[in-house]
């Protein structure tokens, strides 16, 4: 793509993820192309978790929340895991990417 | 079209058993999987390990895959099948089994069939309540890096990314294409900018799915960042963390600051500047890492002191050894 071509380009806004609006049960399903009732088991295996609401009816999702709902169905998906096996890899990965980025900030500090 | 040998894929011998296919492929899923593997081509390689496996899993594929494998001589780069060799095999109507078949390769369309694809649809309850068949276009993830700097200042920059389309014939083709991306000043490291309805297209007039770029930070000259702080190592004299001093530092907003640096400064201490991280409603705070520097003792002044602080000073900071 040459830089003319570029220049008129629209440019696109998007939101910052985290920080939007809570979603309902329903409008997460609706996102990551899940029924209901598979959603609330990744709730009950403590793979995703609801920001507030006693019952599912009242529930409200962090918008973020998709990412890990959709890594999880792919996980079981993929790889045959059950969403007991795909919550311990993803609790797993998280603990691994926190580690990396303190290992990348011990390595920067000696580094000087 | 380039031949594909399936069997190396998976890192296996032509004469493999059904369980040692099964075996390999799992293995090589776990490695793979794009959520799983930090490697920059783990979505490529896991697809076609995913495109070996539907093959070889198969008797009925696999045995006609090898027929064809016959055919082939390593080093030829155009690969042609045999005009007969579908006859004894029949895979017009039987479809995929697994997997995302819009994902395989053009060896494996031309070889097995294609054009089956009708977007990927595998969690759709059906059961909505809309009536019809509708579903919401699947969003579309891509990593996407920028500077420091975008994040402080907030700024626009262009992407290239492979994203799915249709084409006439109703199939799903990866295409590249161009983005030019507003950057939210004060986003961090991991998180995701949302371009609603830029995703897969819907089905059933259905709207788009959304593109979600998960944002990385390339590494900066200065600074190191963690969450929404800042670091940045300084270097100071013996006598500057000792005696305290007033020193100049640079601040991510491009301005100088000075710091005071208290006496009896041990190395790695950290002095904190409130608020100066990355910008937002909750804004980051900015660290100075004291970093203290020896001078050469090859000055004969530094020589002199340094042998008049060890013999005049009372001091063995190995004292707790012992």
């Amino acid at each position: 793509m040459n830089a003319k071509k570029l220049a008129t380009m629209t440019t696109m806004s998007g939101h910052i993820l985290e920080e939007e609006a809570a979603l309902t049960l329903a409008e997460l399903c609706w996102i990551c192309h899940t029924p209901a009732e598979i959603m609330i088991k990744l709730v009950n295996q403590g793979i995703i978790t609801p920001l507030e609401g006693n019952n599912s009816r009242q529930w409200r999702f962090h918008r973020s929340t998709l990412i890990r709902a959709d890594k999880a169905l792919r996980l079981k998906r993929d790889l045959g895991v059950n969403f007991a096996g795909a919550a311990l890899a993803l609790d797993l990965l998280d603990e691994l990417e926190d580690l990396r980025s303190q290992l990348k900030l011990l390595m920067d500090a000696s580094r000087s | 079209m380039e031949y594909k040998d399936y069997y190396d894929i998976l890192g296996l011998k032509k004469d493999a058993t059904q369980d040692e296919i099964k075996r390999a492929y799992r293995k090589l899923a776990r490695k793979y999987h794009p959520d799983v593997s930090k490697e920059s081509d783990a979505e490529q390689r896991f697809k076609e390990v995913g495109e070996a496996y539907e093959v070889l899993k198969d008797p009925e594929k696999r045995e006609a895959y090898d027929q064809l494998g016959s055919n082939w001589k390593a080093g030829q780069s155009g690969f042609q099948p045999p005009p007969d060799w579908e006859q004894n095999f029949d895979f017009g109507g039987g479809g995929y089994t697994q997997g995302n078949a819009h994902d395989y390769s053009s060896f494996f369309e031309d070889l097995f069939g294609g054009g089956r694809t009708s977007g990927r649809t595998h969690y759709y309850s059906g059961g909505t309540g809309q009536g019809g068949f509708r579903s919401k276009g699947e969003n579309v993830r891509a990593k996407i890096m920028i500077d420091l700097e975008d994040s402080l200042n907030g700024s626009t920059r262009s992407f290239t990314l492979q994203m799915p389309e249709i084409n006439e014939q109703g199939q799903i083709v990866n295409k590249q294409r161009t983005l030019k991306v507003k950057i939210p000043k004060g986003i961090k490291e991991g998180q995701t900018i949302r371009l609603s309805k830029q995703g897969n297209p819907g089905i059933g007039g259905a709207e788009r799915g959304d593109l979600l770029l998960e944002v990385g930070f390339n590494p900066h000259r200065l600074y190191t960042v963690k969450g929404k702080d800042l670091y940045l190592n300084v270097p100071v004299a013996p006598w500057e963390a000792t005696l305290g001093a007033t020193i100049q530092v640079p601040t991510p907003d491009g301005k100088k600051v000075g710091m005071k640096v208290p006496p009896d400064s041990q190395q790695g201490r950290r002095l904190r500047l409130k608020g100066k991280g990355l910008p937002g409603k909750n804004a980051g705070d900015f660290y100075v890492v004291l970093q203290i520097v020896l001078p050469p003792s090859s000055s004969p002044k530094v020589k002199e002191l340094n042998e008049k602080m060890r013999d005049e000073i009372d001091f063995n900071p190995r004292s707790y050894l012992f």
